[in-house]
């Protein structure tokens, strides 16, 4: 053949926004009371100008926050939303799999259940019949195939459901983070058949959070904040800039100032703005990057006010992002409203999960701090090497008197986060080496040093 | 790497996907139709079925709880009328017949109308997880409501043939009308449906304008003999007005056909001749309308959901 084959996926400049209604007309009776009342509405740009190619048999990750768009672009991409600019050209037959067991059924047997979502994604009745005892075959079901579903375990209707999804045949695979679901054993499962899937050349677009079955699996992945695409290549490059967006402040307001710009170039065409600052789940965007609910805990006589905490890097520069592995500290301004006679300073770090990693003070190196008189204020610092493993860290600050009184503490103040790029489970990246020495043949067939 | 301005689509400027390869097909988003009748069908058909199915394997009694009820309505009817005085006025040869007849009817009507004024809501799951023909929502109510409609026949095929009816050729014009009330009513299903989606009072409206209908077209009174209506001194013939609602049309012709020919056709009950164009009108238009309206709305009903 001379002209190549289209490509299974094509996205060309998509656009699509919501309308909003700021008040929702939801009855006939006030329609026909205010016939001609427009209400305003609020347009959301849920996808901003996204454009890529999916080349045949490429397993193709999709992430990005919640709210990014990256939803909106997959059931785009399944024709069940219409784009409003743009074109999706797509070769193949194609399969969305939003959600397992779509049109399940509970009062009917897995019979009926499987025959109905076969039809749903796109089977004929005939084909499907075909293919039912091998989809019961794969979910391990053979003795329940004429039990209501309503009895089946989660884990049953889960297998089910896969098993019918994969047994469509699809060229072009949509799959919106499906896998969240069952026991260890099946998703191991699943993830061998996402394996066979991506060796026997079909073509997947996988939506997910989770970095690790993007590295794991994806040939390339893209990333989408607020609409655009803000990286697009390799899964290792992609995850880093993920984790970035998702830990510093700094990364997302660039890019939600790049959203603002171009939506004031569609301003330009004579629509409506409102920026995504909500996430489709309704929260604020800020509450979900790690921000806790409740006040911060605040203790103590008030002889001494912490005013202030940040973190510096190696440099000695304030900093937002630490990476692993390198000199940091944490420093705190405070002000003392009385004269205090050697007080002790200290700095509690927890992870995300409140595990205790780090308690620094002077209560042993330098108990001895001195008199401050009212009114001076002072910074105290605590540095060390940041062997702390990727994750979000609150610090709790304190001053305290030489018998255990609190003056003042602040508790959860303020919080950094670490990043890296491996990440391994431990709580903390203690720095290692890794030797393997040969031995002669007669002993063991290698040696294992940590 | 900590602010980056740069703009997104850089990455893409190296690839371009749109010189080096040709194009696979376009994807537009949701329809009502779709663009494989094949899939069309077999989607209404096994959504049809489905909710068939789920009547009947609901319970081992399912036949006999979805004849129960047309059947004891038409028992409380017809023993109140049989011994009022409007029986004597109503009274023509197998009235019970006609009667079953009419209930059996609007059961379907209303069946199928009022199931699907929900059924895009009720279905929120599919339409929003997938993309498919969305117009096998309201449709598969209407062929799921066919289904009954044949099994509730039966019983008013024996009280007929009970009374002492016998089988006609006109019988076979039965499947006509049936097809045409089904066509009709697929259009009102089309338009609450997709009405429901934005307006939430379609629901109490439309059961009362199916209550309406099951006093005004005839199912228990013959509306032929009304004595004229006089609004400002105009006379208007109530009788000729209540025959152009397509429903009241089709019963009375399906009484002329299947009962007995001593009821008068819909064409002779709405005033003879050309008038009859008038139900058979509104039944199209309702049937094109629907169509047009659901076709416009489709695409938004998953976002709108």
């Amino acid at each position: 053949m001379s002209e190549p084959d289209p490509e299974p996926v094509v996205v060309d400049g998509v656009h699509k926004r919501f309308e909003i209604p700021r008040e929702q007309v939801s009855t006939l009776k006030e329609k026909a009371l205010h016939p001609f009342r427009r209400s305003p509405t609020d347009v959301l740009h849920a996808l901003r100008g996204v454009s890529f190619s999916v080349p045949s048999g490429e397993f193709f990750g999709i992430v990005g926050r919640n709210g990014s768009g990256k939803s909106t672009l997959l059931k785009c991409l399944a024709g069940i939303y219409r784009v409003d600019a743009g074109q999706i050209y797509v070769n193949g037959r194609m399969s969305t799999f939003i959600e397992l067991g779509v049109g399940f059924n509970p009062d009917l047997p897995a019979r009926d259940n499987a025959m109905l979502n076969a039809t749903m994604l796109g089977l004929s009745p005939r084909e499907a019949r075909r293919r039912f005892d091998s989809v019961i075959e794969f979910a391990e079901l053979g003795d329940f195939v004429d039990l209501k579903i309503k009895n089946y375990s989660s884990g049953m209707l889960v297998r089910l459901a896969f098993s019918v999804m994969i047994h469509v045949d699809a060229e072009i695979l949509l799959i919106d983070e499906v896998l969240a679901v069952g026991d260890a054993a099946f998703q191991q499962k699943c993830y061998e058949e996402f394996e066979r899937i991506r060796r026997g050349g079909s073509t997947v677009l996988f939506v997910t959070h989770d970095m690790s079955a993007v590295q794991r699996f994806c040939d390339r992945a893209l990333l989408l904040e607020h609409g655009r695409v803000v990286e697009l290549g390799d899964p290792e490059h992609v995850g880093n800039r993920y984790l970035e967006l998702n830990f510093s402040l700094q990364a997302r307001e660039a890019e939600l100032l790049a959203a603002q710009a171009e939506d004031e170039r569609l301003a330009a065409e004579g629509t409506t703005i409102s920026t995504p600052r909500l996430a489709s789940s309704g929260a604020p965007v800020e509450a979900l990057a790690g921000a806790e609910p409740g006040a911060p805990k605040r203790d103590g006589s008030g002889e001494a006010e912490i005013l202030e905490l940040w973190f510096e890097n190696e440099q000695g520069a304030r900093a937002e992002l630490l990476p692993t592995g390198q000199r940091c500290a944490v420093a705190v301004r405070l002000r003392f409203n009385r004269e205090v006679r050697d007080p002790l300073f200290g700095i509690n770090l927890h992870n995300s999960h409140r595990d205790h990693l780090l308690s620094a003070s002077n209560l042993w190196s330098e108990p001895h701090s001195g008199v401050f008189a009212a009114g001076e204020e002072i910074v105290f610092r605590v540095s060390f090497e940041n062997v702390l493993a990727p994750d979000r860290y609150h610090a709790t600050p304190a001053v305290a008197t030489q018998g255990g009184a609190w003056i003042d503490r602040r508790e959860r103040m303020d919080s950094i986060v670490v990043t890296g790029t491996h990440g391994s489970d431990a709580l903390l990246e203690l720095p290692f080496d890794v030797r393997i020495e040969r031995r002669a043949r007669s002993g063991t067939a290698a040696e294992l040093t940590l | 790497m900590s602010a980056p301005m740069a703009p997104p689509r850089e990455s893409e400027v190296t690839e371009d996907p749109l010189t080096a390869h040709p194009l696979g097909r376009p994807i537009k988003g949701p329809s009502a139709l779709g663009s494989d009748p094949k899939r069309l069908w077999h989607l209404t058909w096994a959504l049809a079925k489905t909710e068939f199915k789920l009547t009947f394997f609901g319970s081992a009694l399912g036949y006999l709880w979805q004849l129960m009820r047309p059947l004891l309505l038409f028992g409380v009817i017809y023993l109140v009328l049989s011994k009022s005085k409007l029986a004597t006025e109503n009274h023509r040869p197998y009235y019970g017949a006609a009667l079953l007849l009419g209930i059996v009817l609007f059961t379907f009507f209303s069946e199928a109308s009022g199931g699907s004024v929900s059924s895009l809501v009720n279905r929120e799951n599919l339409v929003r997880k997938i993309e498919f023909p969305r117009i096998a929502v309201p449709l598969s109510i209407v062929i799921t409501a066919m289904m009954n409609l044949t099994l509730n026949l039966i019983p008013a095929l024996i009280f007929l043939l009970a009374a002492g009816g016998s089988a006609q050729w006109s019988w076979l014009e039965l499947p006509l009308l049936a097809l045409m009330l089904a066509l009709f009513t697929a259009g009102l299903a089309m338009i609450l449906s997709v009405s429901y989606v934005s307006y939430r009072d379609v629901r109490p409206i439309w059961d009362v304008v199916l209550q309406m209908t099951f006093y005004a077209s005839g199912i228990f009174i013959a509306i032929a003999g009304l004595a004229p209506l006089n609004v400002l001194g105009v006379e208007i013939n109530l009788s000729h007005v209540l025959m152009a609602n397509p429903f009241a049309a089709i019963l009375q012709q399906a009484r002329h056909v299947f009962i007995d020919h001593s009821y008068p056709t819909a064409a002779s009950a709405i005033g003879g001749g050309w008038l009859i164009a008038i139900p058979i009108g509104i039944a199209i238009a309702t049937l094109v309308g629907g169509f047009f309206l659901f076709d416009r709305r489709a695409p938004k009903v998953a976002e709108q959901l």
